[in-house]
């Protein structure tokens, strides 16, 4: 019981704040928001028993994305405020509605949160779950499914994190050069 | 903000203790909740917590963008070279059960450093993509 009214609110306050975005003209406070919906939907993960994603979501989409838009802001003076839309919202308004419409038909056929004869929990997981303690000696069955029986994916998201930095590094990394800052116009001719 | 004497004041107090949890996060991930993905980005989350306080000058007083590249280039070393050692050890590749004398240590010690080396790359890449962005704005 206390769950359902947990959920209700945590996802009463998720649409709350999507449309406070939508409505929003200051990047500053949409940026804001951004950082409560993370951190609301931290709050969804908790109650649904996904203490590791709820962390990642925490740490991530609270603290870090939070940090680096803001520095992007800092970056882009000149464009405050949200530019006003120039086109009929109509055709977007139906493609959303038509896609959100199919997907909520799609959730019709997914068994209830939890039920233990859904697919995902008579697969694999029961193997898993059997066989971490014995053959890992890991409690966190979470850990030992990523780290050891799906280590090939993890070495994958590593070099994709890894990648990211590096790709960062070449676009924006480094100082900018000295004629560069003089001019920010760049002129080529002066250079 | 480096003027602000109260966020001076508990941002001090609070890095150490965000840094001692992101250890906690990364060590005892095999019993608690985490590992080294969460305790990368909470490690990570403190270096900026830092930078914002005192300044992006001061922070890369602490760790240095250098070492941060060979530290994120470390991490993935490390967690591609547990597999190529179990591949010496006879195994196949980061099957960690030949690491050690059984099955249950080597796992243990496999999964250990594995993490850890995801905790390395994650927490130099995170501080990079943030010392790229704030440092554009350096005068």
């Amino acid at each position: 019981m206390i769950d359902v009214i947990i959920n209700v609110t945590l996802l009463a306050f998720l649409a709350i704040t999507a449309v406070a975005i939508i409505r929003m003209s200051n990047l500053f406070a949409i940026i804001m928001l951004f950082s409560m919906f993370s951190f609301l939907s931290a709050g969804v993960f908790i109650v649904m028993d996904a203490i590791d994603v709820a962390f990642t979501e925490a740490a991530v989409g609270t603290g870090v994305s939070t940090v680096l838009m803001l520095a992007t802001l800092a970056l882009t003076k000149d464009q405050k405020e949200k530019q006003p839309v120039a086109h009929r919202p109509w055709l977007p308004l139906t493609v959303v509605i038509v896609t959100g419409s199919a997907l909520v038909y799609g959730t019709l056929d997914i068994p209830p949160f939890g039920d233990p004869d859904a697919p995902a929990q008579t697969h694999v997981a029961p193997e898993y779950l059997e066989r971490s303690i014995p053959e890992t000696g890991v409690q966190n069955v979470v850990t030992s499914v990523l780290a050891s029986y799906r280590g090939f994916d993890t070495l994958g998201e590593v070099t994709v994190v890894f990648t990211a930095g590096i790709a960062v590094m070449l676009l924006i990394g480094g100082r900018r050069r000295k004629e560069e800052l003089e001019q920010p116009q760049g002129d080529p001719d002066d250079a | 903000m480096t003027h602000n004497l109260i966020l001076r004041v508990v941002s001090k107090s609070l890095i150490p203790l965000i840094i001692l949890f992101a250890l906690y996060v990364q060590f005892h991930g095999d019993f608690g909740p985490g590992g080294g993905f969460q305790a990368g980005v909470i490690m990570s989350a403190g270096i900026i917590l830092y930078a914002l306080v005192f300044g992006l000058d001061a922070a890369e007083q602490v760790i240095q963008p250098p070492l941060l590249r060979i530290l994120a280039s470390i991490g993935v070393v490390i967690y591609a070279g547990v597999g190529i050692v179990s591949l010496f050890f006879g195994g196949n590749y980061l099957n960690y059960s030949v690491l050690a004398d059984n099955q249950v240590a080597g796992q243990h010690l496999g999964i250990l450093l594995v993490e850890l080396g995801v905790g390395i790359t994650v927490f130099s890449v995170m501080l990079i993509i943030y010392f790229s962005f704030a440092g554009r704005s350096r005068p």
